[in-house]
Order: C-alpha cells, then sequence, then structure tokens
C-alpha cells in the first residue's frame, strides 16, 4: 500500500484528508507542521505528501525545499493544499518543486483529480 | 408538486430536448426549478408551473428547459479520448486532410471545458496536425452554459477537476474568485446554439465530433436519430466520440466501433455513400 503524509496545523482538515486518501487506498500518516513533517520524512520517505502552506514552527515551502535537499527526498509526489490560491503562490511552489497544487476548499473529486494527475491513482 | 405538474415538465423536456425523465427525477426537478422560482419573484415551484401553464411564454419554457439539462462536465474528462485524439484521430488526419483544414464539433458542450480541452492539447503540441488548421465549433441547447462557456471563465472548483496545474498557470487568469482562460483558446472556439433534436443542424461538415454523456438523456429512437444527423455532418473517414457509458452498438448503423480504442467509432463507409 503507498503511504501518504498529510501535512497541516489543523486536525479537523486532517482528518477529512485522511478520509479522502484513505478511500484511495492510501495509508496515512499526519503531521501538524513542516518541521513534524521533515521528521517524519527522515525517518522513512512517503509516496506522496499533501501540504499546507501556511503552519507553525516551520511553513510548507520551507519544508518542501528541505525536503528535496534530503537523500530520497525527490522521491515523493508533493501536492500543495492551502488557501493562497493566487498565482505568484503556485508559481513559487512549483519553482520549488511541488508536483501539483490544491487550492483549498478542496473535496474528494478534487484530491483524485489531482492525485491522478500525478499518476498516485 | 403533484403528479400532474410532474407529468408536465416531463413532456416539455421530453418535447424540446428530447430528454426523459423518468418518476424517480422528482428531486431533481424540484431542486433545480426553485431556484428559477425564486429568480421569477414566485414564490414556489407550484406557483412557476401554474404561470408556464397558463401564460405559455416562449421566454419562460426556454428557462424552464435549460434549468432542467444536467452540465455536468470536466476538463480532460476521462483521459481516453484525448489520448485518442493524440495518438490515433490526428496523425490520421493530419494527413488525410493536408492542405485543408480539421474541423471538430463538441456537440452538447454544456460549459465548453471539453472544446477549451481541445484547444489547449493543440496549442501545447502544433506538430499534432502536421501544420493543418484546426476549427472547433461546441454547440449546447442551454444559453447559460454557452454564455459562460464563451466568456471562458470558470471557478476554482472547475479548474481543480482535469486540469492539471500547469495548463492552469499557463492558460488562465485569475479573475476574482474565478479564472479565465486567454484570449488566445477563446479564439480557437466558436459556441453556438444547437438542439440536437432539431430536424437539421446548419454548422457545416466535420471531421471529428465529440458527442458525449448527451445521448444517454434520449430514448432509443431519439438517440439513433440523432447519430444519423451527426453522420451526416461528418466528412468521410471522419471520427465520432461518444462517453465512457455509451456506445453506437444496437443504436445506430452509421459508425463502426475503432478497433482496441475505447468510445472511439469511424463513420461506416457505406454511410457515406448513402449521405
Ligand atoms: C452532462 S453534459 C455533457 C458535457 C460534455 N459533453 C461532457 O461529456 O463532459 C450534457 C449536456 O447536454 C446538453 N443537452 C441536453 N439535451 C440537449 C439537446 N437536445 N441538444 C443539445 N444539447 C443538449 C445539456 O445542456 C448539457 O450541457
Amino acid at each position: 500500500m503507498k503511504r501518504c503524509l498529510i501535512v497541516d496545523d489543523s486536525r479537523v482538515v486532517r482528518k477529512v484528508a485522511r478520509r479522502i486518501v484513505e478511500d484511495l487506498r492510501f495509508d496515512a500518516d499526519e503531521a501538524a507542521d513542516g518541521q513534524q513533517a521533515l521528521d517524519s520524512c527522515r525517518r522513512g520517505m512517503p509516496d506522496a505528501v499533501l501540504l499546507d502552506w501556511n503552519m507553525p514552527v516551520m511553513n510548507g515551502i520551507d519544508f518542501l525545499r528541505a525536503l528535496r535537499r534530503e537523500p530520497g527526498g525527490d522521491r515523493p509526489v508533493v501536492v500543495f493544499c492551502t488557501t493562497e490560491n493566487d498565482m505568484s503562490h503556485i508559481a513559487e511552489a512549483m519553482r520549488s518543486g511541488a508536483n501539483e497544487y490544491i487550492m483549498k476548499p478542496f473535496d474528494s473529486e478534487i484530491i483524485e483529480s489531482k492525485f491522478s494527475e500525478v499518476g498516485l491513482v | 408538486m403533484n403528479s400532474q405538474d410532474f407529468e408536465f415538465v416531463a413532456q416539455l423536456l421530453r418535447k424540446r430536448a428530447g430528454i426523459v425523465l423518468t418518476g424517480d427525477k422528482m428531486y431533481l426537478l424540484e431542486s433545480r426549478l426553485a431556484p428559477l422560482a425564486r429568480k421569477e419573484g414566485l414564490p414556489s415551484i407550484d406557483d412557476l408551473i401554474h404561470v408556464v401553464r397558463s401564460r405559455r411564454e416562449e421566454r419562460l419554457i426556454a428557462q424552464v428547459v435549460d434549468v432542467m439539462t444536467t452540465n455536468e462536465t470536466y476538463f480532460f474528462r476521462d483521459k481516453t479520448p484525448f489520448l485518442n485524439l493524440r495518438e490515433a484521430i490526428f496523425p490520421q488526419l493530419a494527413q488525410a486532410r493536408r492542405g485543408s483544414r480539421i474541423r471538430i464539433w463538441c456537440a452538447a458542450c454544456s460549459t465548453g471545458q471539453e472544446a477549451y480541452s481541445i484547444a489547449m492539447m493543440l496549442d501545447q503540441d502544433t506538430s499534432l496536425t502536421g501544420g493543418v488548421p484546426v476549427e472547433i465549433v461546441g454547440t449546447d441547447i442551454s444559453d447559460r452554459c454557452l454564455e459562460r462557456a464563451r466568456q471562458g471563465l470558470f471557478t476554482q472548483f472547475e479548474v481543480q477537476r482535469g486540469l492539471p496545474i500547469q495548463m492552469l498557470m499557463h492558460y488562465f487568469t485569475q479573475q476574482d474568485d474565478h479564472w479565465r482562460i486567454s484570449e488566445r483558446m477563446r479564439q480557437m472556439v466558436t459556441f453556438k446554439k444547437q438542439n440536437l433534436i432539431d430536424a437539421q443542424y446548419g454548422l457545416g461538415q466535420f471531421d471529428i465530433v465529440f458527442c458525449r454523456n448527451v445521448l444517454t438523456y434520449f430514448d432509443g429512437p431519439t438517440k439513433g436519430d440523432v447519430l444519423g444527423r451527426i453522420a451526416g455532418t461528418m466528412n468521410s473517414g471522419g471520427f465520432l466520440i461518444l462517453g465512457a457509458t455509451e456506445t453506437t452498438s444496437g443504436i445506430s448503423q452509421a459508425f463502426e466501433p475503432a478497433q482496441d480504442r475505447r468510445g472511439l467509432y469511424k463513420l461506416a463507409e457505406r454511410s457515406v455513400q448513402a449521405a
């Protein structure tokens, strides 16, 4: 089974996202900020990361840049999932190594569509 | 709503659009007519239907039909048809139509995602048609959808269904909480009103016809008639693309399935001679 790390400081969002990715047959792990996510990735790289932007301790974009410098950190497919919905944020995310980008609010159809875009489902 | 009113709307839809509304769709009727009743300043659906029945105002009748259509669509829907375009259809037509042009018809295009998907695909890889110019025509019965299609304005939800983020970045600009497809893409597509149950289509001849997820609302004989008329608009060697759950088999002899290509049909040669 593929593993998806859900990174969001909202417990509610993580719960909703978990249900959706589990329906897509992923094992789900959760992290509440970028640092927790990085620690989790160092223990073992997930197949996919669903990544919020604004979080305490370490935000999503800093996590992404750090992840891409880790050994094996180029492998996980990273899908941003954030309320930042303007072109400059999208462009910055893509330049920093994101694979896809979801603008909140999201639902299961959007996640499935985006995951299929990057070959995860 | 009483069953007479339901029957009235069902008849109207069938006569005007060929759409078959079965009794289990009562809920659909209520959820779609309620906003129209409000817009018309009428207290309930019952009042709306009463006004339609007594006044027989063309404008209002057309709006009832319009709001009753199901307009679900998304960019690059089902993927396979676009793969078929790239791998099978364009390579053949690039040869066959050299020195001429390729005309594509999106019949029942709803809000335009299908037509614009083709436009973006062609723009991204201009070698696909070997330099043969392409014209894309999108038609629908719904004025409401056509208006949105022409504007090329999509919600945040719509641009996240089927559309890769790179394409959003490349072809769209943000307008308040909507996204607008570029002027260049809009110029590649023409949107027109065409009711598929009309006896004649004034759209010219086509090489490729997308007719997806609309036949499913019609009864058997209507499906056959529509496919027959579509065949009549097609050039020899033309291709028909149906929805993932649709087929011509048992409905029309004018087409034959393309080998190993799901949802893809070729105009049968004898139907060209007959036409
Ligand atoms: C479910 S949408 C399909 C859109 C697109 N072809 C797709 O597959 O994504 C069906 C469309 O058919 C249109 N439609 C229904 N009856 C029609 C008719 N008699 N003539 C033309 N269009 C019709 C509706 O207005 C609606 O936009």
